[in-house]
């Protein structure tokens, strides 16, 4: 088994990185509160400033969480959009392994996931 | 001659610094965490070194994702706190030691390992929250100078752990040949076992964790032939930050006293470790 083959584990490798540079640099941006208002005031024109693809455009607007690390995102960085909604990290926790937040947070104080 | 005093191997999870920021560590979510650190705390406040060597890794705070530098090393006099998109921590800016961080490049690069150098770094909570465990409060300024050394954690390939514990050895033998009669810890922070993405989010593994906070003192050797398939596997896809533990670990002595750990789940998404070694082992 490589590192590539765990079962949900999603690995951000060199080709995931490539593929999602413009996307990454759009979360990085959001850093300076200027950009933040930038971003709020019209998501559309900043993801096109980006260069995003139509796919990376539809997952950040949408807000699709999975397709954004499915497109090249880092967690690290899609986590900054996920604070600007205000989103913690254990709601994307739980969209990511299928549970709300609240489950997601009970899971970890009973002790975290020891079994996946 | 400068002498490493002690190491501390903590997590560096950005809810621990928060949860201190807004005066929430008496809250029953967090309480167990800080009853934890606190005899580590205690013994630390007594044994101020005079620099700190802080391994970390950046989260998209003051490096991105253009120039990905496998090691790196600050050789600032000043590392502002960073903005990581609520502003930035309301802790105290660091001092760097430009002298000690262009020793350790010089040893370092003729040694075999080539750092990237940064003059210009902002610090995130990957080496904040570590010196507010360490510290809980600074005042105006942190109790000692500090040193950032930077090692790429998010991208695949990382370097190995042989590797980590091999840039320890060598981190050591620098600190060895330094004249100034100067006290260091070490920090090596990250972990332990956790994963924020996938369906396996939220995975935690506290036999792993167990075997890996008696191992860093007693057989490092082991943990640094763990493969990063094995790391992430066992760690979780984030848990691969404790190869930077072996950085500490590889610039200590090889007999070092445990003086306390803790460990607890969870810090947010992360199981959560103090271990705090001296050195100096008569």
């Amino acid at each position: 088994m490589t590192t590539h083959d765990l079962p949900g584990t999603p690995i951000f490798d060199g080709g995931a990185s490539r593929r999602g540079l413009h996307m990454n640099q759009l979360f990085m941006s959001l850093r300076s509160a200027a950009n933040r208002e930038r971003f709020t005031a019209d998501e559309v024109a900043y993801c096109d400033d980006y260069r995003l693809t139509p796919e990376q455009r539809r997952a950040v607007l949408e807000r699709d969480w999975q397709a954004m690390v499915d497109l090249g995102g880092s967690i690290f960085y899609i986590y900054k959009l996920a604070m600007m909604d205000g989103r913690s990290m254990q709601y994307l926790g739980g969209v990511f392994s299928g549970m709300t937040e609240d489950e997601f947070r009970a899971a970890l104080i009973a002790g975290g996931r020891t079994d996946v | 001659m400068s002498e490493v005093i002690w190491g501390l191997a903590t997590s560096h999870v950005p809810s621990i610094g928060a949860a201190m920021d807004h005066g929430k560590t008496q809250d029953p979510y967090w309480k167990p965490l800080f009853d934890g650190y606190q005899p580590a705390r205690d013994w630390m406040a007594e044994h101020t070194p005079d620099v700190a060597i802080v391994v970390y890794n950046d989260h998209a705070n003051g490096v991105d994702l253009e120039v990905v530098p496998t090691f790196a090393i600050g050789t600032a006099d000043h590392y502002q706190v960073a903005d990581e998109g609520w502003g930035p921590r309301p802790v105290p800016d660091v001092v760097g030691d430009p002298e000690l961080s262009q020793h350790l490049v010089e040893s370092l690069v003729d040694d075999g390992f080539d750092l990237t150098l940064f003059q210009d770094l902002d610090v995130d909570h990957g080496l904040t929250v570590p010196l507010s465990i360490y510290c809980p409060d600074p005042g105006e300024a942190w109790p000692c100078r500090v040193v950032p050394l930077l090692v790429n954690v998010i991208q695949y390939p990382q370097p190995t752990a042989a590797r980590c514990y091999a840039l320890g050895k060598a981190i050591g033998r620098a600190l060895a040949s330094y004249e100034p009669d100067v006290k260091v810890a070490i920090f090596g922070t990250g972990g332990m076992s956790h994963q924020l993405a996938g369906a396996r989010a939220g995975f935690v593994n506290p036999e792993f964790d167990a075997m890996y906070l008696e191992a860093i003192q007693t057989d490092p050797e082991r943990l640094a032939g763990l493969s990063r398939e094995e790391l992430i596997r066992m760690a979780g896809s984030e848990g691969i930050e404790l190869i930077m533990w072996l950085i500490m670990r590889g610039a200590m002595n090889d007999e070092i006293r445990r003086v306390h750990e803790t460990y607890h789940v969870p810090a947010s998404n992360t199981a959560a470790a103090l271990a705090l070694f001296d050195n100096r082992v008569q």
